[in-house]
């Protein structure tokens, strides 16, 4: 009996989440506008609480990723920062910032992709795509 | 000098009528107040309109007062346009300002302006070449610190700096991490300065700042970082050994006074940040807008703050275990940890403390505590805060009552303040000579006055 009523209670539930993961798996598509988009949510999660809503970040704590050298430049580098985070006392197109980084590496291939495609693309970037693949090689080789 | 008077007549009449009105409350004089008030108030908005804005030394405030709100009689200026990161500052009794730079400009780390006859400064001088935030007078010396040191100067007896280029090291090798590295600086009337040391860390995590990453047990950063050094004010060379670690779990203070009321050290604390980023499953990112508190502490030698075990929660009014150490929002800290003398809304950064002793503003100011709120970062995706300067009324050398905004609009308008693109951040506040309010601003530099129409 009590099986049955664990099943009638867990049967609408997991259907649910079944129902909403699906479409999850299905958007993953090719094309930079999907890459965006998806990535947008990825940075409103994991980003804009340091960056802001406008990529615009905190003077002397959290650099900017508006038309930055890091952001638009060598991918390799960006995607290193995501993953390892960053926590040099380093000059960023002339400023400082103080606050660390944590690594991001709980975020998987794709999601770093998409993340980095948005902000390359948004705060009046235009920059190229950054595919999962891209990412994938950086992680196993970057590896500490 | 005439006209003043009169308006100070009207403003005592109009000041006797409102205690009456409110002794007497609801009886048949009630009619008559109101007949007088109705003379009374365009009688005080005429001469506030026309006397208001300058103070009776000549400082005129600028039309838009400097574009601050404040409670009616204040005015403000733009004292000067630095164009620097304008930390903190002091003001001598000849007119001159001394203004601490968080970086070096043009060669010079410490800025001098003196004022004319109308309130606005030019830049007369500079020296000292290294970046910071402390700069303060006592007895005949200008203390300034770098982020690793503290220097003074001898001072004439007109306040100038004898010798800016050969000051002595009274203070040397002092903790700097990349997070709060500045030290702040404030003496006592026995001969001790006192410093602040910065926690290098949010809240002592194994990996700062990482998501779910707990908090080093014992936390090691406080044997030379996260909280206040009591040092001597005239031996030179002092190192951590020389001094003595005064309080301690305070991640970082930046705004600090000493209260001659009580004699005591106030500072003021820069709360840990993200509390919803490394531990989502337990706090909202409304929550972590507004916890923990940005508190107010009356230290005492030998205090513990609790920083990292704890943060002040000012909606529960309880002092909370970090989630670092164990805590789930809701449990108790344990240890013997002070209470804050007052909690002010999360992440708005108090960076400048100043108990007012001047004459220039009424009564109800004196002793009580103006504190500059650089305003929030860490509160997105909610609006920002701050940007403004907050009055904290005292009494008996306490906090009592409530806070209020003093001087707002620093931002530029609510918009900006909302998405923290503010145009100005108030940081440093010093007093002048007449009793004036000097607020720093380290974003664009600009130095303003808020003055009081007597």
């Amino acid at each position: 009996m009590k099986k049955l009523l664990a099943a009638v209670i867990l049967l609408p539930i997991s259907l649910h989440l079944f129902a909403q993961s699906k479409p999850k798996t299905a958007a993953v598509k090719p094309g930079i506008a999907a890459s965006i988009a998806r990535g947008k949510v990825v940075y409103t999660k994991n980003c804009l609480s340091c960056h802001f809503v406008d990529g615009g970040g905190v003077p002397n704590m959290n650099p900017p990723l508006v038309k930055t050298s890091y952001v638009l430049g060598d991918k390799t580098k960006l995607i290193k920062v995501v993953l390892n985070g960053f926590a040099q006392n380093v000059e960023i197109d002339g400023e400082t910032y103080s606050n660390n980084m944590a690594p991001h590496n709980f975020l998987n291939d794709q999601e770093i992709a998409d993340v980095l495609t948005y902000v390359r693309n948004s705060f009046g970037n235009k920059a190229s795509a950054i595919k999962a693949a891209e990412v994938k090689v950086v992680r196993a080789t970057a590896k500490k | 000098m005439f006209r003043s008077h009169v308006f100070c007549d009207i403003k005592r009449l109009y000041f006797t009528e409102l205690e009456k009105s409110s002794s007497f409350g609801a009886n048949n004089h009630h009619t008559t107040m109101k007949i007088n008030f109705k003379y009374l108030i365009p009688a005080v908005v005429i001469g506030i309109a026309l006397f208001a804005l300058k103070s009776d030394n000549g400082v005129v405030a600028d039309a838009d007062n400097a574009g601050l709100k404040l409670p009616a009689g204040f005015g403000a200026l733009k004292v000067a346009e630095t164009g620097a990161q304008a930390r903190h500052l002091t003001v001598t009794p000849q007119g001159d300002i001394l203004v601490k730079l968080a970086r070096v400009k043009d060669g010079k780390g410490i800025l001098v302006l003196h004022e004319g006859a109308d309130g606005k400064a030019v830049l007369t001088g500079g020296f000292g070449n290294y970046g910071g935030t402390g700069i303060y007078i006592k007895d005949g010396y200008l203390y300034a610190s770098s982020n690793r040191e503290v220097f003074r100067y001898k001072l004439d007896a007109n306040n100038k700096v004898i010798n800016p280029n050969e000051p002595e090291k009274i203070i040397t090798g002092l903790k700097m991490g990349r997070e709060h590295e500045t030290k702040s600086i404030v003496l006592d009337n026995a001969g001790n300065i006192y410093v602040n040391v910065g926690a290098y860390s949010n809240s002592c995590q194994e990996h700062d700042r990482q998501l779910g990453s707990m908090g080093i047990k014992g936390c090691p950063i406080l044997d030379s970082a996260g909280g206040i050094w009591q040092f001597k004010a005239n031996k030179l060379n002092q190192t951590y050994g020389d001094g003595v670690r005064y309080t301690t779990g305070l991640r970082n203070v930046v705004g600090l006074d000493w209260n001659y009321q009580d004699n005591q050290l106030f500072v003021m604390q820069h709360g840990r940040d993200q509390l919803h980023d490394i531990f989502p499953a337990m706090f909202t990112t409304k929550q972590s807008a507004e916890l923990p508190a940005e508190c107010m502490y009356a230290l005492k030698k030998g205090d513990n703050a609790g920083w990292p075990y704890m943060y002040y929660d000012q909606i529960q009014h309880k002092k909370i275990m970090a989630p670092e150490y164990g805590g789930d929002g809701k449990k108790e800290a344990d240890g013997n940890f002070i209470d804050p003398a007052a909690a002010y809304p999360g992440h708005m950064a108090p960076n400048g403390l100043l108990f007012y002793t001047g004459n220039m503003f009424p009564e109800k100011y004196k002793n009580g505590a103006f504190i500059a709120f650089h305003g929030s970062w860490n509160r997105a995706p909610e609006p920002q805060a701050g940007y403004f300067v907050v009055f904290q009324p005292f009494k008996n050398g306490k906090p009592f009552g409530n806070w209020e905004v003093f001087a707002d609009n620093f931002s530029g308008s609510e918009q900006k303040t909302a998405a923290g693109r503010a145009d100005h951040r108030p940081c440093g506040l010093a007093q002048g000579p007449d009793g004036s309010l000097y607020v720093s601003d380290d974003s664009k530099g600009t130095i303003y006055r808020i003055i009081y129409k007597k």
